[in-house]
């Protein structure tokens, strides 16, 4: 089923008499659910973009592609870097706005602006009783009542149907520059990543990466800004790196390399797993945790993002990577794979009763994507 | 504003809930003499009071937790206290509540530089939080105007913002985890020192629940290192259309300055005449702030004096050193003072898509005259939360009660343009009734089934957020 309007996505979901398995664009399958499929993809389009607010409104339906191209025109971005999952989880077909909310897919620099959460200003959507339901608005700054745009964000559909999501853009930057050090230990390099992050020089990026693009250790810190000011803090950074190693400085688009906007691009789809057989684990922690807990996972390959706080790990087929974590301050979500686990960290007793009790009101029948986040 | 009749049942069992309480809480953590309860009859919304059943200040999450565990047996409303510096009622009690204070609660538990965090109890005060960090040269971002006195648990309550949001974000985008006590007295914590929810994002539903869901006890914060330096640049127009349109082709030259404020000719004179921070008389005046090294905020400055400059400006004034930039701040951080020497007034806090504010502002003139109150205007403009400050007179019968139908239309047009009712101080009572106006039925019964699910009883600060003809037959269950 593939609703044209908000309107006949109601109806269909009010009228629904078992489970709908909701997608956007189809880029991200993420966990296991059953049921009729339903898709949000033909409800699309930029509904009001407005440059001057730095808010733009689109139908969930709406290519990422498409909104990227229009803030392009006005030299904007989604700034919390949207991931891309089709290469790691072999999929095709065009990632969607409402996708990228749903699952609150961010990148590399939700370390310095934030997530995907952070950015989403507004929601419309259909709860499991086929209500239409508003939420926020498309203003920057908005308390009144609670908010179930948070809630709905990263929610993967379980509680509404996405229909439109307003969102807050930021400029585009003048230049970008890199700061690198190679053949870090993946110690050496988070302590390396904490003090980047701790400066006052504004990072945008923090990323080791055992296993670069030569196959060799690597990390990986971004600055972002007018040319003048990216200059500076490098020179600022490489001073500051001198502790850790050898420093290699970056400003601006070069051919190759990491500096450049294909080498963020490959820490923010996790390349260095594509193709490569495993389950695909994604951790949050904190960042002084993370050489530590990586190390015991066993794991085929890891790549650190965050400053260290998320960790990607590919793990033998089939391996519960929870069992071996223990318990952690943070979470694991198995991203791609046949482990014999739950693709979302079980919570606690009490968190759960919350949890369980706000399903049963938003999706009363259970019928959103049942099963898929417990 | 109406109030709920308090509950007879629970006024006359007065005697056995403060016993009760005394039981696990020491003496002077139970605050029921009538006299003593006055002190936390209203917050920093003064025109409204009403002194508590009692009070208490427990010292721990194991207190709360066993405070709201009696209140919960008992169905005993209970109303959560921060600093009670709400300017919207958040904190208001009813005769039949008992106020539950987080003051005593102030300590810091860890920080944490490398991981870039501080965890503290949450009756620790805004600032003191940038005070416990700030020798290794970090801060907590979110600083709204009462940081000397508010505290963190109002902060996310309210989803508090501040100046510098345009920047750094507010409470939510700064909050990494929490420990909260719900109404039964289970404890949970939520989040932590990692970023984002592993399930549904219920940190994000917390914050800025405004008391209604849990109390917050202890919270894990994001922190920042400092930046190396920050200088403002005033300048002035003569008209809000101009300085409009200034604050757009700033942020469309790809500028994102820390602060945008702005004030209007009302609000200039009151500070002139109170702070003397020499500013131009003059309708519209901006005061944008950047941060990074010398070098970084000169060039970024040059390219904001070019903008401002190519809009004829009455006053164009860049800070060349610490003691200039003090002085532009300074009638901009005495404008709340400054509107209060004249004469009472209520401040309203819509937000508005920042394309619409010359009409807005426009709009507001010309009510100030029907209604024959004079307004002043200060605001954050980067975001589009305005500041109207109305003033009235409270002792002249019936001024309070045209002030508020004047606040109420001011706040009814930031909604229809595209806005919202409330940018930071969030609903309390005193936007309670105009929920209708931005939220149809269905959306308002969808956040008060969070509640449902929160707090069953509705019995946490129940009489707030929601018009009370919405909440009736929960709040009566």
């Amino acid at each position: 089923m593939t609703p044209q309007s908000e309107a006949e996505l109601a109806e269909i979901i009010a009228g629904a008499n078992g489970p709908l398995h909701i997608t956007g664009g189809g880029t991200r399958p993420i966990g296991h659910t059953n049921g009729a499929a339903l898709s949000t993809s033909k409800m699309s389009g930029i509904t009001l973009y407005e440059p001057g607010a730095l808010t733009i409104v689109a139908k969930a339906g709406t290519p990422v592609a498409m909104i990227e191209a229009e803030l392009a025109k006005e030299n904007q971005r989604l700034a919390f870097e949207p991931m891309d999952h089709r290469s790691l989880l072999g999929t095709k077909g065009d990632p969607t706005i409402g996708g990228v909310v749903a699952t609150n897919t961010s990148g590399p620099r939700r370390i310095a602006v934030g997530a995907c959460r952070d950015f989403a200003l507004g929601v419309r959507f259909v709860d499991g009783a086929g209500t239409i339901i508003r939420n926020g608005g498309r203003v920057m700054k908005n308390v009144t009542g609670y908010d179930l745009v948070k809630l709905l964000c990263g929610s993967y559909g379980t509680l509404g149907v996405l229909t439109e999501v307003s969102l807050k853009v930021l400029p585009n930057v003048e230049t970008t520059g890199c700061v690198l050090l190679y053949g870090l230990d993946d110690a050496t390099a988070i302590r390396a990543l904490s003090a980047a992050l701790g400066s006052p020089f504004e990072i945008t990026g923090a990323a080791h990466l055992p296993n670069g693009m030569d196959g060799e250790p690597v990390t990986m810190i971004r600055i972002e800004g007018f040319e003048k000011s990216v200059t500076y803090r490098a020179g600022k950074l490489r001073d500051l790196m001198k502790p850790f190693g050898e420093v290699t400085l970056q400003i601006g688009e070069t051919d190759d390399g990491y500096g450049t906007e294909k080498g963020w691009t490959w820490v923010r789809d996790v390349t260095c797993f594509v193709d490569q057989p495993g389950d695909v684990w994604r951790i949050s922690t904190k960042p002084s945790a993370a050489a530590a807990l990586a190390a015991q996972l066993g794991a085929t390959a890891v790549q650190y993002d965050w400053g260290g706080g998320l960790i990607w790990a590919l793990m033998p087929e089939g391996t519960d990577l929870r069992a071996r974590l223990g318990t952690i301050d943070g979470h694991a979500t198995l991203i791609r794979g046949k482990a014999d686990a739950p693709t979302f960290h079980p919570e606690p007793a009490p968190l759960a009763a919350i949890t369980a009790g706000l399903r049963a009101k938003f999706d009363p029948r259970g019928i959103l994507n049942p099963g898929l986040m417990n | 504003m109406e109030m709920p009749a308090p509950n007879a049942s629970v006024l006359s069992r007065k005697d056995q809930i403060v016993e009760r309480l005394c039981g696990v809480l020491p003496r002077d953590a139970v605050i029921s003499d009538i006299a003593e309860t006055r002190a936390y009859e209203c917050d920093a919304l003064t025109a409204y009071k009403c002194p508590p059943l009692c009070a208490v200040l427990p010292a721990n999450t194991d207190e709360v937790s066993a405070v709201l565990k009696i209140c919960h047996d008992m169905g005993v409303p209970v109303v959560p206290r921060g600093s009670g510096t709400s300017l919207a009622g958040g904190a208001l009690p009813t005769a039949d509540s008992v106020i539950l204070g987080v003051a005593k609660m102030n300590g810091v538990i860890e920080t944490k530089y490398d991981d870039r965090y501080i965890k503290v109890q949450t009756g620790r005060t805004n600032l003191s939080v940038t005070g416990a960090v700030e020798n290794n040269g970090f801060f907590y971002a979110p600083d709204p105007s009462s940081q000397l006195a508010c505290a963190i648990a109002g902060n996310i309550a309210m989803n508090s913002g501040g100046a510098h949001c345009l920047k750094y974000g507010v409470t939510t985008n700064n909050l990494m985890g929490v420990t909260m006590v719900m109404m039964d007295g289970t404890v949970v914590e939520i989040g932590g020192a990692h970023l984002d929810a592993g399930g549904l994002d219920l940190l994000g539903l917390i914050c800025g629940s405004e008391g209604q869901l849990g109390v917050v006890t202890e919270a894990t914060l994001r922190i920042l290192h400092k930046p190396e330096g920050a200088r403002p640049v005033l300048m002035g127009y003569d008209n809000s259309e101009t300085a409009g349109q200034v604050v757009t082709d700033i942020i469309r030259a790809g500028v994102l300055p820390v602060a945008i404020e702005f004030m209007d000719r009302p609000c200039i004179e009151a500070t002139e005449a109170f702070a003397k921070a020499g500013y131009p008389m003059c309708e519209a005046l901006l005061i944008v702030e950047v941060e990074g090294s010398d070098d970084e905020i000169d060039y970024q400055l040059d390219l904001i004096m070019k903008i401002a400059a190519g809009h004829n400006p009455v006053e164009l004034r860049q800070a060349k050193d610490a003691d200039e930039a003090g002085r532009i701040w300074l009638g901009r951080k005495s404008a709340f003072g400054a509107m209060g020497q004249i004469n009472d007034y209520m401040c309203l806090d819509g937000t508005i898509p920042v394309s619409s504010l010359p009409f807005v502002l426009k709009r507001i003139g010309e009510m100030s005259k029907e209604f024959g109150l004079d307004v002043g205007n200060v605001f954050h403009a980067g975001d589009g939360n305005m500041h109207p400050l109305i003033l009235f007179d409270a002792n002249k019968p019936g001024d309070l009660e045209l002030c508020e139908e004047f606040g109420a239309e001011i706040l009814k047009l930031c909604v229809e343009v595209g806005g919202c009712l409330t940018g930071e101080h969030g609903v309390g009572i005193e936007k309670r009734d105009l929920m209708n106006v931005q939220f149809d039925p269905q959306d308002l019964e969808a956040q008060m089934a969070i509640k449902d699910v929160f707090d069953p009883a509705w019995l946490l600060n129940a009489a707030k957020v929601f018009p009370l003809e919405t909440s009736q037959s929960r709040r009566a269950a």
